[in-house]
């Protein structure tokens, strides 16, 4: 406390606080904003008919309402789903978009409502309506032998347009925009990819086959883990808030330049 | 000192006498003018100066009056202007606890939060500007004050102390006793006086036809950016697809796809509307330059479920099922689209090169 004290009316102790205060206010912004990890999503299950009945009833419940009883849609309100494929269904539930809160330009992320099984009894009971997409296994999400270098040219190609380039997400017209892909799990890039979930456009295995996505998949989740060479990522959103932070940085250093140039006293000598 | 200053003394001799030759010169020209005087013009003024000669006569003393004339009125009006500066309070504290108290999840919590945050910044406004307005009117006095301006000239004193000033820094600076310090430092800025001047030589050369064409002509396959295979229809089947495709062989010359880069869409049946050139698609698949006409940003934001184009830069937006017309943003004119037909293998190829200059207005752009 003493050493405080003392030390308390130093004209340089103002500077030293705002420094800290700065410093505080950054670091509980990183921590906040900090990507989560993505948790590796579980095999999907073997499709059988008691599971196909279990997930009519989820859906009757849970889905109906919007979707008609029959998963044909409703015109201005939801789509029909059926031949969409259980891959869309996972990917729509497993993130919480589905079921939506409310009618809106676009469904947020959010904790998911169903579990695993019953996404996976809800996806089998649509695939079971008319074909789609099915669910990838995880050897088809798997990081390990991916080209990632492939990945981040065809994600930078064909991505990164409206998810920036390390998947930051960014804004679309009319109030849609691209998520940011730092909580989505492999499976649930993967399937985006595969069905195009909202206004995202679809990339089917003949365009970009199924090892091109794993390395898709690869650089985004590789990507999470990238050092930041600054120190801070500052949104990893690119040149505008580096470019700020330069600019308020460089200022507040020339400011003080310029305090210490004057504050020199000691060679003037005053002339009467 | 003395060096430097002899040879100009016979300068500034030479430019005295030169003054006093035009101001007698000009002299006579004001007597001629002044003879033949247009009838109708105002006489030329009689004194030299702009300003009036500054009198002795001490200017008169700000007298405002202590109250005002209406003391009762007064009070009302303070009572009034008081209430309004309060209503003005109440109401920027209630727009703090509409903001705090409404939340904006949904659209509708949003025009409630709206709503209540408007009236309460208008109200609050509204009664601060009536309050200020009473004020004004009712209490503060009604009195004129003459205010003379003083005289904008130096004096002669001031303006030879300022010249002595100058005399003396510009010797204790050593600038006049050490040319080659002053010339150095005249040799040291000129260059960099110069150096924005040379820059301007990137203002060309002009573009001339460079800008008219890409390297997209007739046969050209279509492969995707990235891994450089060839498309088919069969392939790209999917409605709501949309991929970036470059002319094949071009995949590392950066400057020929700055130009040709393409953004290729598959709509479903019957999506595609006029104006799009329907000889160009191919089984609903349609091709669009990938550069923006503003400015030339890679506008490639596709929306399936709208058939938006966004340009990230500008939000320029093009309607790609109507043939990318701008629909909002600040684009001029629609996206380019690249001819499209198959090839005897059944790839994806282009019938031509684009029929206009991709890309945003230049100087020669025909």
């Amino acid at each position: 406390m003493s050493w405080i004290t003392s030390r308390r009316r130093h004209p340089a102790a103002g500077y030293a606080i705002l420094f800290l205060g700065l410093l505080l206010v950054g670091a509980l912004y990183a921590s906040i904003t900090g990507g989560g990890a993505g948790a590796a999503a579980a095999p999907p299950a073997t499709v059988d008919s008691a599971q196909i009945s279990q997930g009519h009833t989820i859906f009757l419940q849970d889905c109906a309402t919007c979707h008609g009883t029959g998963a044909q849609g409703q015109p201005g309100v939801a789509p029909g789903l059926i031949g969409v494929g259980a891959a869309a269904v996972d990917f729509q539930v497993s993130t919480g978009r589905m079921p939506a809160a409310e009618l809106g330009s676009e469904n947020p992320r959010k904790p998911p409502v169903l579990n695993t099984a019953e996404t996976h009894a809800v996806a089998a009971y649509i695939a079971s309506l008319g074909g789609g997409p099915s669910i990838p296994g995880a050897a088809q999400v798997s990081e390990s032998g991916a080209n990632v270098g492939l990945g981040q040219q065809l994600f930078v190609a064909d991505c990164a347009q409206c998810h920036n380039f390390v998947g930051a997400g960014g804004a679309l017209t009319y109030g849609k925009f691209a998520p940011a892909l730092t909580q989505a799990t492999p499976t649930q890039i993967y399937e985006a990819m595969l069905t195009g979930p909202e206004a995202m456009p679809v990339f089917n295995d003949a365009t970009l086959t199924p090892d091109q996505k794993r390395d898709v998949v690869a650089y985004v989740t590789g990507v999470r883990s990238e050092a930041n060479p600054g120190g801070f990522s500052l949104g990893r959103i690119g040149p505008t808030t580096e470019g700020l932070v330069a600019f308020l940085g460089l200022l507040l250093f020339m400011v003080l330049v310029a305090i210490w140039i004057t504050a020199k006293h000691g060679k003037t000598k005053t002339h009467e | 000192m003395s060096e430097t200053n002899g040879p100009a003394e016979p300068e500034r001799q030479r430019g005295d006498d030169l003054m006093a030759d035009l101001a007698a010169s000009g002299s006579e020209a004001d007597e001629g003018q002044a003879r033949h005087r247009v009838i109708g013009t105002p006489a030329p003024a009689q004194a030299r100066t702009l300003l009036a000669d500054q009198s002795d006569e001490p200017v008169a003393v700000r007298e405002l009056p202590a109250d005002p004339e209406d003391l009762p009125g007064a009070k009302r009006a303070e009572r009034a202007v008081a209430a309004s500066f309060t209503i003005a309070m109440l109401a920027g504290l209630g727009f703090i606890a509409c903001y705090v108290i409404f939340r904006v999840h949904t659209v509708n919590n949003v025009l409630h939060s709206n709503l209540a945050l408007g009236l309460t910044m208008a109200v609050a406004f509204l009664a601060l500007g009536t309050g200020a307005v009473i004020w004004v009117r009712r209490l503060m006095p009604n009195v004129e004050l003459t205010e003379q301006r003083h005289e904008l000239r130096s004096t002669p004193e001031n303006k030879a102390a300022f010249a002595k000033t100058f005399e003396e820094g510009a010797e204790a600076s050593q600038f006049v006793k050490r040319p080659i310090l002053r010339r150095t430092l005249i040799a040291a800025t000129v260059p960099v006086a110069i150096a924005p001047v040379v820059l301007l030589r990137d203002l060309g050369p002009l573009p001339e036809k460079s800008l008219d064409h890409t390297v997209w002509k007739r046969g050209t396959r279509l492969v995707v950016y990235g891994t450089n295979r060839p498309l088919t229809p069969a392939e790209f089947n999917t409605p709501g697809s949309s991929l970036s495709i470059i002319p094949e062989g071009y995949a590392d010359n950066d400057d020929a796809l700055a130009k040709a880069a393409t953004t290729l869409i598959k709509f479903g049946p019957d999506e595609i509307k006029a104006p799009t050139v329907m000889n160009w698609t191919v089984d609903n698949i349609v091709a669009y330059s990938k550069i923006c006409p503003h400015l030339g940003c890679p506008a490639a934001l596709y929306e399936q479920t709208t058939h938006h184009i966004l340009c990230p830069c500008h939000q320029s937006t093009f309607d790609a099922a109507r043939g990318a017309q701008v629909i909002f943003g600040p684009a001029s004119r629609p996206l380019p689209q690249l001819p499209l037909m198959l090839n005897a293998q059944g790839f994806l190829v282009a019938q031509s090169d684009y029929h206009e200059p991709v890309g945003p207005s230049f100087w020669e752009r025909s």
